[in-house]
């Protein structure tokens, strides 16, 4: 197992409290950070680790701080993005139920360098336990002086408040979440003009991923050089991934970015290989929303190198043979999977959380489902799969926000890739009325070549 | 499929409603978080609160103290309460069980765990049963994929359900005294 800069202390006793988190060296950062350092110290070393935001865009950090306009007399914000839903994806869950502490201390040097004396953490509704969790925290960081006012002498003032939605996925996106934390529907924002100038209330507002916070405490305990020296090129330091699907050993593990996929899914250190002995059919990386991987292109890209688990790696060779490290839902089929069917669930998924603004994804998340209804219950003519082609190719790129984007490249990355499912559905209709049908007889998959 | 249906407009035999004293205060707590002229922020926690306050739905009366509350007009809630998926503008059943169905859990086995509380309770994905007792619901994605499949009943999770799992907790619900909520400590 790599470095655990996140998890090193999850299993101690009695951690989610204040007391034994201190005694594992909790807050160290806000000591150093409030008493040694200078906000733009601070700012200078989440620059250097080289951090990218973990929520599944991957933007660097340290460059979204520095976009912070700075006007006088208005206050900033920082929001964390508490509202994990993308399908496949449980890590900030996880982080937050077992160790609340670790993103109350990410936060406040985080602050400090944007100079926000307010910050929320906007947490999804299904999560309301560990608001609770998150509330406790707060109530003893407060009371061993943490948070609140003045904080160990230094004359910085900060106050971190729990904010509970109410089950919208497109409120992870950061602009519709700022809508919801004002009490409106969660509708995106056309940017410019960006949070990081027009956020909560008009305010300046650094909207930041639960774990891209946590990933802070590291940076400024260590030093951002000492953190960018994990990893691969541009992809840094540690990453928490989410692993399920049809897997031995379904959890949260942090890797050190560039353990090859192959000994990511197979190793007993992680995931323990594909569950019930059954070969590997295909694998999402990185949430729903990126396209999937066939096994033949999971451990090696089309030009033959090893993948590895970084940003880099995961992406090569576009959606045409690559795909996402996205937010770090990695989620494996095995041959008994029907991917019509999990495509179809997908499109469901859009269709039900599109937001309605944009008419190509509102249609657009509907038709597919449609379409893809057809194929998995039999009703589906080949000719569809063209149909569903163009629907989603209509989609991409035509919206405000990227979830049009989100819902269209699972379809789009299903046909390419397996696309004899497809046909196989249309010319096989009574036999894919039975949704267990790929349980009872996997299909045998000619393996393509994706070379040159 | 839709985001939600018609808010429940129907006014007879629709019990008014009026915050408990505990719960105003809770309120109040709550509002003190966002700036004074920004009150409205706290409209999402707040319609939780009045959820629970009101069996586990949101009735027109309820939905309009809250905008009395926060003195905001009275669309402004009912457009927040028809675009979130846990607000539910119907009357619902005293142990509301919410089936996660997406990809991750149907890999594991999420289907059969549907159609067991299907068969079980004898109701479809957003039926309540006959006695009230007991509403099925499918939801999307509740970040639990590593322990699939799953089941929300308010704030509590269920995690690794097998049909005798299922069928224990069903038993044991039937018993409690105490409707499930989302706010529940």
């Amino acid at each position: 197992m790599g470095r655990q800069l996140l998890l090193e202390h999850i299993d101690k006793p009695g951690i989610r409290g204040l007391e034994a988190y201190r005694a594992h060296g909790g807050y160290r950062s806000v000591e150093k950070a409030l008493k040694t350092m200078t906000p733009e110290e601070v700012l200078e070393e989440v620059k250097k680790s080289g951090l990218r935001g973990r929520g599944g865009a991957g933007f660097p950090a340290g460059l979204k701080w520095s976009f912070l306009a700075k006007p006088e007399g208005v206050p900033r914000h920082l929001v964390v993005n508490a509202d994990e839903s993308e399908p496949g994806t449980f890590k900030d869950r996880y982080l937050m139920e077992h160790l609340p502490h670790l993103l109350i201390e990410g936060i406040i040097p985080s602050c400090f360098a944007m100079g926000a004396n307010t910050a929320y953490i906007y947490i999804r509704g299904e999560y309301f336990y560990v608001s609770r969790i998150l509330e406790q925290a707060i109530a003893e960081a407060y009371a061993a002086g943490w948070l609140g006012k003045n904080i160990l002498g230094s004359g910085f003032d900060l106050d971190v408040h729990v904010h509970v939605g109410a089950g919208a996925y497109i409120c992870g996106e950061e602009t519709a979440l700022l809508e919801s934390l004002e009490g409106k529907r969660g509708n995106p924002r056309i940017k410019p003009p960006f949070p990081a100038v027009k956020g909560v209330w008009g305010r300046p507002t650094v909207v930041n991923n639960v774990e891209t916070i946590a990933a802070v405490v590291p940076i400024i305990n260590d030093g951002g050089d000492e953190y960018a020296k994990i990893g691969i090129g541009k992809s840094t330091g540690t990453k928490l991934i989410s692993a399920g699907g049809h897997i031995n050993k379904p959890g949260v593990y942090e890797i050190e970015l560039g353990v090859p996929v192959e000994e990511f899914l197979n190793s007993d250190e992680y995931c323990g290989g594909v569950s019930g002995g059954r070969p590997l059919k295909a694998c999402i990386p990185g949430g729903s929303s990126v396209p999937i991987l066939p096994a033949e292109l999971l451990f090696r890209t089309a030009k033959f190198e090893t993948r590895l688990m970084t940003y880099e790696s995961l992406s090569d060779g576009g959606f045409q043979t690559g795909s996402m490290l996205g937010s770090g839902g990695f989620y494996v089929f095995n041959d008994t999977a029907c991917i019509v069917r999990s495509t179809w669930n997908h499109s469901r998924f859009y269709h039900h959380e599109s937001c309605g603004q944009c008419s190509p994804c509102r249609e657009g998340t509907g038709w597919m489902e449609k379409i893809l209804y057809r194929f998995e219950h039999g009703l589906a003519r080949t000719d569809d799969i063209d149909l569903l082609w163009d629907v989603q190719r209509r989609i991409e790129g035509n919206t405000i926000c990227p979830f049009g984007d989100a819902a269209a490249w699972p379809v789009a990355a299903a046909i390419r890739h397996f696309r004899d499912e497809f046909e196989d559905h249309a010319r096989h209709p009574t036999k894919v009325k039975d949704p267990k049908h790929f349980e009872k007889e996997p299909m045998k998959r000619v393996e393509r070549s994706y070379a040159g | 499929m839709e985001h939600a249906t018609k808010p429940h407009t129907a006014t007879e035999g629709v019990a008014p409603f009026t915050f408990s004293e505990e719960a105003h205060a809770e309120c109040r707590i709550i509002i003190s978080r966002y700036p004074a002229d920004h009150s409205k922020s706290a409209l999402i926690p707040i319609l939780h609160i009045a959820q629970a306050e009101n069996n586990g739905w949101l009735s027109v009366p309820a939905m309009d103290a809250v905008a009395k509350l926060l003195k905001i007009q009275y669309i402004e809630v009912y457009e927040v309460a028809t675009f979130y998926s846990m607000f539910n503008l119907h009357p619902m059943g005293k142990h509301v069980l919410e089936v996660c169905h997406t990809v991750p859990c149907m890999l594991r086995g999420a289907d059969d765990v549907v159609a067991h509380i299907e068969k079980r309770l004898n109701i479809k994905p957003g039926g309540t049963t006959a006695d009230g007792l007991f509403s099925l619901k499918t939801v999307e994605c509740l970040g639990s994929c590593g322990t699939a499949p799953m089941l929300q009943c308010g704030a509590k999770y269920h995690e690794h359900l097998t049909t005798e799992k299922v069928d224990e907790l069903i038993e044991k619900l039937r018993i409690e005294p105490k409707r499930n909520n989302y706010t529940d400590r």
